[in-house]
């Protein structure tokens, strides 16, 4: 299905990462947008709360973060594609509905402008320190599908992306900018209309009788039904049967819970994706996501400069995560460089990938700013010369 | 080649606008890629603010200006602040009026322009900013000059374009006097 062209302002725009992600919202067909604006995320809330009288959407603004994280999973089950946004402090308190909306299979995306913490931490300044946050932040056992955007560019790009996943695995969906990203602007290019490709909501259209509310399909993905429509609906957090009724025993949860991980664990490879560049021939392998994997790129180009052969493997979507690739470079004997506005995250999933039989060297970063590239390209000299 | 600029001056001055006119005018009017980040936080509230912008004709990777090759200043504090940081060789344009030029560096090249007198010639102080633009591009030639219009006029408020496209073209005209008299 084609984008609704009421919504698409197509052209050539300057925009930073934020509004970028709001029209990338609107372009998707989000129609139902609730938050609470925290600084740096609060420019994509501003601009959707100025273009959604324009296309049909309602936007509100909650009294916290906890209710909007709610009210969007209320505006999904009455069928609109619902989103919210939000910065650190503002995801700790969502951390509840994002696992009810993986409990309850609700398609949502979240977005979150990742600045420094913990707490509130540095409100303008950037951090990529919520990445383990978003794939383990709710209790239990879930899945859910993660993004990092480079560029305003990305930002659009990726937030039609993850209401396009959402719908598909019906899962939330977190789009994890940073503030770099999110201040910073560039040319963002919005194609004609006809050119997005739009994953529709899967709906039920069996018989009324036949109808089970969580009976998933051959891919583990249960078709939904809008409230009001006719349908019995019962939605809960507690375990579930098929026809969403409470069922308290080990059975229930052992047929649902595998299946709300299996359902993006079994479908990974055809969710996971990311860049490479001259990893075939490469001694070393920088691993890098979101703002890091541009900052990351004179360090690469210094050291090739110098003979050093350097890859870059660019994570496009975080969770899942491409462990397979990440076997395969260690298995090869390629060295790895981890460099991230964290104290050590996304680096503890490639370490525990490469099983020891390569190097993987970690480029920390409280956040505040971005690395310099010297202390990247210091990592990958020094690896090199260990290794 | 990577240009890096940085546009300072108080709050209120319109200095993010001016970096934003930049920016827009090279990624979408003239076919290069450009790249804006801006002071965020209680500096750009009142005091010191600045916006930074990269210029380039392959696509920017760093996103932080370093060291800027062109500082253009609308108030004293910013250019105290920021003008150690101009390369050397670097171009400095400051508002005549407004800057005093003390301990000016020997290594770099030096406007400057009345702009805020013209603004009020103009009939509104408001357009300093976009005066200066319009000679920051006669001085600097980074970006075409119909690009810059076209930006001006594309990030104005709507029935300020043609106050503010005299505004470009004052400071513009008063840029290629002031390098005409210069090469003489």
């Amino acid at each position: 299905m084609k984008a609704d062209p009421k919504g698409v302002l197509t052209g050539a725009h300057f925009l930073d990462g934020d509004h970028a992600c709001s029209e990338g919202a609107i372009s998707a067909g989000c129609r139902f947008v609730a938050g609470y604006p925290i600084t740096p995320s609060t420019e994509v809330v501003e601009r959707i709360a100025e273009r959604f009288p324009l296309v049909g959407g309602v936007f509100i603004q909650m009294e916290d973060e906890i209710a909007s994280s709610i009210a969007i999973l209320g505006g999904a089950w009455g069928g609109k594609k619902v989103m919210t946004v939000t910065s650190g402090p503002g995801f700790s308190l969502m951390m509840e509905h994002i696992g009810l909306a993986a409990m309850t299979e609700t398609p949502c995306v979240f977005v979150d402008v990742q600045r420094a913490g913990p707490s509130t931490g540095l409100p303008t300044q950037p951090a990529q320190g919520d990445m383990m946050q978003a794939r383990w932040g709710s209790h239990g056992d879930y899945a859910i599908i993660a993004l990092c955007p480079n560029s305003p560019q990305e930002c659009y790009d990726l937030t039609i992306k993850a209401f396009n996943l959402a719908e598909q695995y019906r899962v939330p969906v977190l789009l994890m900018m940073d503030e770099c990203v999110g201040h910073m602007t560039e040319r963002v290019i919005i194609p004609p209309a006809e050119e997005i490709e739009i994953t529709p909501r899967r709906f039920y259209d069996g018989p009324k009788e036949d109808f089970l509310l969580f009976k998933p399909d051959a891919d583990l993905v249960p078709p939904m039904v809008k409230a009001g429509d006719g349908y019995r609906i019962h939605v809960t957090g507690l375990t579930h049967d098929e026809k969403g009724y409470p069922h308290m025993s080990p059975t229930a949860q052992a047929k649902l819970i595998p299946r709300l991980v299996n359902k993006i664990k079994l479908n990974a490879d055809k969710i996971i994706e990311y860049k490479e560049d001259q990893v075939e021939g490469a001694d070393v392998v920088v691993v890098s996501y979101g703002i890091t994997s541009r900052v990351a790129l004179p360090a690469i180009e210094q050291a090739r400069k110098e003979g050093i052969k350097v890859g870059h493997l660019r994570l496009i979507v975080a969770w899942p995560f491409p462990e397979k690739r990440i076997q395969e470079l260690a298995a090869k004997g390629k060295a790895l460089v981890v460099p991230e506005l964290n104290l050590g995250q996304i680096f503890y999933e490639v370490e525990r990938n490469a099983y020891g039989k390569v190097p993987v060297t970690l480029v920390p970063h409280p956040g505040g700013t971005v690395h310099n590239p010297k202390e990247i390209y210091n990592a990958i000299k020094s690896i090199r010369h260990g290794g | 080649m990577r240009t890096e600029i940085k546009i300072g001056g108080f709050g209120g001055q319109g200095v993010i606008l001016s970096g934003y006119i930049i920016g827009r005018a090279a990624a979408i009017y003239d076919n290069k890629y450009s790249t804006m980040i801006q002071a965020f936080g209680p500096e750009a509230r009142g005091s010191a603010c600045s916006a930074q912008v990269i210029v380039d004709l392959e696509a920017i990777a760093y996103p932080y200006i370093t060291t800027p090759q062109i500082l253009v200043v609308m108030s004293q504090e910013a250019y105290t602040k920021f003008s150690p940081e101009l390369v050397a060789g670097g171009i400095l344009v400051t508002e005549e009026e407004l800057v005093v030029p003390h301990s000016l560096r020997k290594d770099v090249i030096h406007y400057s322009i009345p702009a805020m007198r013209f603004a009020e010639d103009l009939g509104k102080k408001l357009v300093i900013n976009i005066v200066m633009m319009g000679f920051m591009t006669a001085v600097t030639k980074l970006i075409d000059p119909e690009a810059m219009r076209k930006a001006v006029i594309a990030s104005v408020p709507k029935g300020t374009e043609e106050l503010n496209l005299k505004a470009f073209d004052k400071g513009y005209e008063y840029g290629l006097e002031m390098l005409k008299n210069k090469s003489n």
